[in-house]
C-alpha cells in the first residue's frame, strides 16, 4: 500500500489540471494502480484469446469430435467411444499412409540436415560476400510449398522431366519417379530437403557463431583438421540447436500434405498419393477422409488425434535419441 | 540486431560475450592481439570451398529459372530433345492464358488482403505481448511466457476439422474471414518480440516516462512502438511470407474460385486433367515473383530474423 502511495506520486505531479483535491487526488491513484495493475493482462490478452479460440481449442475438440459418428451431412453424432479409432488401426490405407509418411520423413530430413551442418560449416569461414551466400541458400525457402511441388514436378516428369533427361544422358534409364513406392518417396524428399536446407544452414550458422573462439584454439593447437572441429568441437557445443532443428523439421515432415498431393496432379490421384497409394502421407489420408470423401468428420477426427500422438512419441524419440549421442561421445 | 543470445535455444556458450564473425572486420570490437589469433586460426578458404558454395547456389536458383523457362515457352517445345533449358518468346501469351483459365487477378488481390491483414495484426499484437512480458511486471509472466513458447511446437493443422465446424458455425466458410483468423496472432511472434524487447529496451526509459505521468499505454505507443521497429520489420516480413504461402488451410476452407488466394489458384491450374506445363508453371511463377521482389529488398532482415530466433512458420 505505501509503495504503490509513493509510486503515485510523481504521477500526480503531472496532472494537467493542476487540481490537488482529496476526490482527485484519490481518483489519480485509483487509476494509476488499474493502469500498473490491468495493463499487462490487457496487452497479452488479444495472443492467449485469439490462440485458445482459433488454435488450441480445435485441437482439443478434436479429441471429442473423434469419439463420435459425427458426419457434416447429419445432424445426429453418436457416441462410438474408439470405434473410430479401431476402424482406424484395422485400415491397411492407414498403415501404409503411416509408412510412407515415416519414409519420406527420413528421406528429407536426415541428408537435409547433414547437408544444412556441412554448409552452415563453410559459411563460418572467412568468405567474400558473407551476406551473397547466405541470401543464395535462403532463395529456395521463399517459393510456397505448391510452387516447390508443381517446379518439381515437372523436372521429375517421365517423359518430359529434365531429371530423366540428364538420367538418360548419363547411360541410366529413364524412371517413373510417380509410380514407384521408392522413387515417389525420393522425389517428394527432395523437394522437402531442397526448401529447407539452406534455412536450416543459417540457423545452425547462428548457434555456430556463438561458440566461443578460444574452444577451436585449443583444437587447432591439439592438431585436430577442420572436419574434426566440426564433429569434435562443433555438434556438440550447438546440440541444443540441433535437439530443436530434429524436433522442428520432424513435426513439419510428418505433415507433410501439399508436395504429394500436387506430386499426384491435385485431381483425384494426388488426394489418394498416387494410383496405388504409394505416397499417400497421413495429412492426404486425413484430408481424404476429412473433406474429400463424404466429410467423415470423426474419422477424420481420430486420425488426426492419431498423429499428434504419432508427432509427440517421435519427437520424443528424436530428443532421446540425441541426448543418447550426447552421453557416448 | 545482431544479437546471438536471442538464438533459439539459447546456445549453450555465453554468446553475448563473443563477437559475431560479421562483427570482426569492425575496429574497436574485440583487441587487436585477439583478432590477430583469430586470424591465424581461420585462413581464408581455398578455392573448393567457393566452387562448392556455387554448387549449392547453382540447385538453390535452377528450379526456378527453369520454371521461368518452361513459363516462357509453348507446350511443345518442352517435348524437344534435349529440352529447353533457354527462355522462349511465349511468355506474354502464357500469362494470358493463366489470367484466361483462373481469376488469377483476383487470387493475387486475395493473397494480399489475406498476407497483409494477418501481418499488420501479427506484428501488433505480438509487439503489445512482447512489452508485457519484457518490461512490465505482473503476477504469473513466467508460467505465461512458458505458454507461449510450449504453444509454438504444437502442430495446431491438426485441428483443422473442429475449425472448419467453427467456421461454418460463424458462417465463415468461403470468405477470407475463415484465412484471417486464424492467423491473427503468432506465438512464435509473442517471443520474438519478447527477446528483442528485452534488450532494446531500457529499463530507465520506461521508468522516467512514468515519472513524467505517461499511462502504460501511452509508453507503448511513443516509446515501445518505435524502438521495436527494426524487429517489427523482420517479423512482418516472415510472418508475410508464411501467410503468402500457406496452403493446407485456404484450399478447405475456400471454395468458389473467386475467394481463393494464389496458392489454391495454382493447384487449381495444375490439378486439371491434361496437365498444360507451361501454364502451370508461368502461374507458378507469377505467384513467385511478388516474393522474390520482397526477398530481393528484405532478405537481409530474413536472414537475421531466422538467425535470431528460429521457428518454422
Amino acid at each position: 500500500m505505501t509503495i504503490a502511495a509513493k509510486r503515485t506520486g510523481p504521477a500526480r505531479t503531472a496532472d494537467p489540471t493542476g487540481r490537488s483535491s482529496p476526490a482527485g487526488r484519490r481518483f489519480q491513484h485509483l487509476r494509476y494502480r488499474l493502469d500498473l495493475k490491468a495493463s499487462p493482462y490487457l496487452y497479452i490478452a488479444p495472443f492467449f484469446a485469439l490462440f485458445a479460440a482459433f488454435g488450441l481449442f480445435p485441437l482439443a475438440y478434436t479429441a471429442w469430435v473423434s469419439t463420435h459418428e459425427w458426419s457434416l451431412l447429419s445432424d445426429e453424432h453418436v457416441f462410438v467411444a474408439f470405434g473410430n479409432y479401431q476402424a482406424l488401426l484395422s485400415d491397411p490405407y492407414f498403415w501404409n499412409a503411416l509408412g510412407n509418411t515415416m519414409s519420406i520423413l527420413l528421406l528429407a530430413t536426415v541428408p537435409q540436415l547433414l547437408a544444412a551442418l556441412l554448409l552452415a560449416h563453410l559459411l563460418t569461414l572467412r568468405l567474400r560476400g558473407q551476406t551473397f551466400w547466405r541470401m543464395g541458400m535462403l532463395l529456395p525457402n521463399v517459393a510456397s510449398v505448391v510452387a516447390v511441388a508443381v517446379i518439381f514436378s515437372q523436372l521429375f516428369g517421365r517423359d518430359f522431366g529434365l531429371v530423366n533427361w540428364v538420367l538418360e544422358s548419363l547411360g541410366a534409364g529413364r524412371i517413373d519417379w510417380q509410380s514407384g513406392s521408392a522413387t515417389s518417396h525420393i522425389a517428394i524428399a527432395v523437394m522437402v530437403a531442397w526448401k529447407w536446407t539452406g534455412y536450416n544452414a543459417l540457423i545452425f550458422l547462428a548457434a555456430m557463431q556463438a561458440v566461443p573462439r578460444d574452444v577451436y584454439e585449443a583444437a587447432h593447437l591439439d592438431g585436430a583438421s577442420r572436419m574434426q572441429q566440426l564433429f569434435h568441437v562443433t555438434v556438440p557445443m550447438i546440440r541444443p540447436t540441433i535437439v530443436f532443428t530434429v524436433i522442428v523439421s520432424t513435426i513439419y515432415g510428418l505433415q507433410i500434405f501439399a508436395e504429394p498431393q500436387l506430386f499426384g496432379g491435385g485431381g483425384p490421384n494426388g488426394v489418394t498419393g498416387g494410383a496405388s497409394r504409394q505416397f499417400q502421407t497421413l495429412t492426404l489420408y486425413l484430408y481424404e477422409h476429412g473433406f474429400n470423401r463424404g466429410f467423415e468428420f470423426g474419422y477424420a477426427s481420430a486420425v488426426a488425434w492419431t498423429m499428434f500422438l504419432v508427432i509427440v512419441v517421435v519427437a520424443l524419440l528424436n530428443y532421446l535419441f540425441i541426448r543418447r549421442i550426447r552421453s557416448d561421445s | 540486431m545482431t544479437r546471438p543470445g536471442l538464438a533459439v535455444p539459447p546456445a549453450p556458450a555465453s554468446g553475448a560475450a563473443v563477437p559475431r564473425r560479421s562483427d570482426r572486420t569492425l575496429p574497436g570490437r574485440s583487441d587487436r592481439r585477439a583478432r590477430s589469433r583469430m586470424r591465424a586460426l581461420r585462413e581464408q578458404p581455398g578455392r573448393l570451398v567457393y566452387l562448392t558454395l556455387v554448387a549449392v547456389l547453382f540447385f538453390s536458383g535452377f528450379p526456378l529459372y527453369y520454371s521461368f523457362v518452361v513459363a516462357s515457352r509453348d507446350n511443345s517445345a518442352l517435348a524437344q530433345v534435349p529440352p529447353p533449358v533457354l527462355p522462349g518468346a511465349n511468355l506474354v501469351e502464357n500469362v494470358e492464358r493463366v489470367f484466361a483459365t483462373v481469376p488469377f487477378g483476383t487470387a493475387l488481390w486475395n493473397s494480399v488482403v489475406v498476407s497483409a491483414s494477418v501481418t499488420a495484426s501479427v506484428v501488433f499484437f505480438s509487439t503489445l505481448a512482447g512489452f508485457a512480458f519484457a518490461k512490465l511486471e505482473f503476477k504469473g509472466a513466467k508460467v505465461l511466457l512458458v505458454t507461449v513458447v510450449a504453444t509454438m511446437m504444437v502442430p495446431v493443422q491438426l485441428g483443422v476439422i473442429p475449425l472448419f465446424m467453427l467456421m461454418i458455425e460463424l458462417e465463415w466458410t468461403d470468405t477470407l474471414w475463415a484465412v484471417v483468423a486464424p492467423g491473427l496472432v503468432s506465438a512464435f511472434g509473442v517471443f520474438f518480440m519478447t527477446q528483442y524487447l528485452r534488450g532494446a529496451l531500457p529499463g530507465s526509459l520506461i521508468e522516467s516516462a512514468r515519472m513524467d505521468g505517461a499511462s502504460t499505454f501511452r509508453i507503448f505507443w511513443q516509446i515501445v512502438m518505435p524502438a521495436a521497429r527494426p524487429a517489427a520489420v523482420v517479423l512482418g516480413v516472415l510472418t508475410f511470407l508464411t501467410s503468402w504461402n500457406d496452403y493446407f488451410w485456404p484450399l478447405i476452407v475456400l471454395s468458389s474460385p473467386e475467394r481463393q488466394t494464389v496458392q489454391v489458384a495454382l493447384s487449381t491450374l495444375s490439378g486439371g486433367y491434361v496437365t498444360d506445363q507451361s501454364l502451370v508453371l508461368t502461374g507458378t511463377m507469377l505467384a513467385t515473383l511478388p516474393l522474390l521482389a520482397v526477398f530481393a529488398l528484405l532478405g537481409k532482415y530474413m536472414i537475421s530474423g531466422i538467425m535470431q530466433g528460429a521457428v518454422k512458420g
